[in-house]
């Protein structure tokens, strides 16, 4: 058997999982209901209602991911100064969540939120104001910092940790004190690890519908709720193609930005 | 010459683990002092302690005459050569010899110069913009001293800096550093496992094991007089054999007496003897003291190394003579190259001896 013959299985499944769809998606979105060729979904995303769901998940999810980054870029450093014992521990308790499924723990902040939920249970037994947080766009941040954070923990954590001991040393010993040795040694070799951890949560913060359905109610549409209702709903799949091919071309250029300033080509941008 | 750095009575220990047990060292300004032994003797720990990367559990570090022993590394006027060089990976070489000056905003042509100057110190002009992954590891090293070097420290100090070089290399280095010692007259403590760099460079050499110095001296005297067996184990070839203190300048060695130059250890007093392969001479057997036969022969191209086994002894024997293996050999020895060292004393020493 050649090498060719074994890699069959995996073309198959490209071809058939990633290329035919692909493909579908782009005849799809660039054909109108006669199959005939347009360019008028795509430009639909020039309307009101689609470009506002855009540029909100586009902001939503920058937020979401600063809040990641600086929730994570502490936690990592203190992981990846501890000793091996004590942070595979602490690493395990940020990966456990990741084992259950992510619809239910998204259910189950609906649940802790909802206005007769239970922390606004606690909080009136207390006699405390209650929390009008569900079904708000700060509802969905929460929800997505929560789902994405430990793709952020980890890439910036590997990061830290590749970085030779010795060489922060040097810095110390060429007369750095421990606030400059941070910002021109420790961060700068750690920025791979943090283009890897944007891209981890920006990308599916961008396009989830589940989170903005569950926690944001069905007032606040985000572009992967509208593509998502033209499928499901509306039943208009050249639309939905369309508006999907401006998302993909969207997080390209993302992408690609990301890529340039990531220099050394060490982090998994693309 | 005054003591520069003094270390005083400084422990260590990591978790129950004694790495250094009561040391007392000075340093004297413009010296090249060499930490020598095996690993796990505490040498890199006590350059750590100079360097202010380890606190020492006990005991004072005096550097210029003020307590240094809390100071963190940016406050000391010395600096590291790291063992892997340890370069900003991040940085150009210009912006790695540049960041100690940098950090202490210095004018930026002073910088400019600085960096011309270092880099002509260490034969690499024209390297300014290169990456350090881009260089070769002997050129990273040399990289890695101007980086130190432009600080105008008062000490260097450099933890194995050629471990990780090859042969021709390191030997090239070690005349490097001593040309480099000489054009900047400054303090050199230098950290190795290996003997030959050791007795190549320094003024002084410090022979650790197991964290006690167990001699200091030049090159010279750790060579031809070693004080204890590990010492005379550690540095060179040499037959280590135990041995009788007849009287004054008169040793019995395996039953046989030899002419000495050593006195003071009292009367039939038991002793280890250490003898220089190269001082052992073979002769014909009837003029040697001792007959042997010739078992086993390596060329090793300066000289032959032969074992001579000779009352019930493998005698280790560098000759530019070749005896051919089965030849019956005398062996001589002049009375000067007889080494005479106390017994280890207590069991804690006997330990110290067996390490190796």
């Amino acid at each position: 058997m050649n090498k060719k013959t074994l890699a069959f299985p995996y073309v198959f499944w490209s071809v058939a999982f990633i290329v035919i769809p692909l493909g579908m998606i782009f005849y799809y979105g660039l054909t109108d209901k006669t199959g005939a060729f347009t360019l008028e979904n795509i430009a639909t995303i020039a309307t009101a209602e689609h470009s506002k769901a855009l540029l909100l998940a586009a902001w939503l999810s920058l937020v979401s991911t600063a809040v990641c980054f600086l929730l994570a870029y502490p936690l990592a450093m203190i992981l990846a100064n501890m000793n091996v014992n004590q942070h595979s521990f602490i690493v395990l308790i940020f990966i456990l969540p990741m084992w259950m499924n992510f619809l239910l723990r998204t259910l189950a902040w609906q649940t802790l939120l909802e206005k007769t939920g239970v922390l606004n249970s606690i909080l009136a037994f207390f006699h405390l104001p209650i929390l009008e947080i569900i079904n708000t766009p700060a509802a969905i941040i929460l929800g997505m910092v929560y789902n994405f954070l430990p793709f952020m923990v980890l890439p910036v954590y590997n990061a830290l940790t590749k970085i030779d001991k010795n060489v922060i040393n040097a810095a110390r010993d060429l007369g750095a004190n421990s606030m400059q040795t941070f910002f021109r040694i420790i961060f700068p070799l750690s920025i791979p690890g943090i283009i890897s951890g944007i891209t981890m949560v920006f990308i599916p913060a961008l396009t989830t519908f589940v989170i903005s359905t569950l926690l944001g109610g069905s007032k606040i549409l985000l572009i992967g709720n509208v593509i998502e209702q033209e499928f499901t709903q509306t039943g208009n799949w050249h639309l939905g193609s369309g508006l999907s091919i401006v998302l993909m071309v969207f997080i390209l250029i993302n992408m690609a930005a990301e890529a340039f300033f990531d220099k050394n080509g060490e982090g998994t941008a693309l | 010459m005054n003591k520069l750095i003094d270390l005083q009575h400084i422990s260590k220990t990591y978790d129950s683990n004694v790495v250094l047990d009561d040391m007392n060292l000075y340093i004297r300004e413009n010296e090249f002092l060499t930490l020598l032994g095996p690993s796990g003797c505490g040498k890199t720990t006590t350059l750590r302690i100079i360097g202010g990367f380890e606190t020492p559990d006990r005991g004072q570090v005096i550097f210029d005459g003020c307590d240094i022993t809390s100071l963190p590394p940016n406050k000391r006027q010395l600096n590291t050569v790291f063992q892997k060089y340890a370069l900003f990976p991040h940085m150009n070489i210009g912006e790695n010899i540049a960041f100690g000056l940098r950090i202490r905003n210095k004018p930026q042509n002073y910088i400019r110069d600085k960096i011309k100057y270092a880099l002509k110190l260490v034969n690499l002009d024209g390297y300014e913009k290169r990456m350090p992954d881009s260089l070769s590891g002997g050129q990273q090293q040399r990289i890695a001293i101007a980086r130190a070097i432009v600080n105008e420290p008062k000490v260097l100090l450099l933890d194995e800096p050629l471990g990780a070089l090859d042969l021709k290399l390191r030997q090239d280095m070690q005349y490097e550093l001593i040309r480099l010692k000489n054009e900047l007259g400054i303090t050199f403590i230098y950290v190795t496992h290996d003997q030959e760099e050791a007795l190549t460079m320094s003024d002084t050499i410090v022979v650790m094991n197991q964290g006690y110095i167990q001699q200091i001296g030049t090159p010279e005297t750790i060579y031809n007089e070693p004080e204890n067996a590990f010492v005379a184990d550690f540095i060179g070839d040499s037959n280590i054999l135990d041995a009788v203190m007849v009287r004054d300048e008169l040793v019995e060695i395996l039953g046989t007496r030899f002419a000495c130059v050593d006195k003071g250890f009292g009367q039939n007093k038991p002793v280890d003897v250490v003898i220089r392969p190269e001082d052992v001479e073979l002769v014909e057997p009837q003029r040697g003291i001792l007959q042997g036969v010739v078992s086993h022969i390596i060329f090793k191209g300066v000289h032959y190394e032969m074992e001579v086994t000779a009352n019930g002894f493998e005698w280790l024997v560098q000759s530019t003579r070749m005896f051919p293996v089965g030849t019956p050999v005398g062996l001589l020895v002049d009375p000067f190259n007889i080494q005479i060292m106390n017994k280890p004393e207590s069991e804690d020493e006997e330990a110290i001896g067996c390490d190796e």
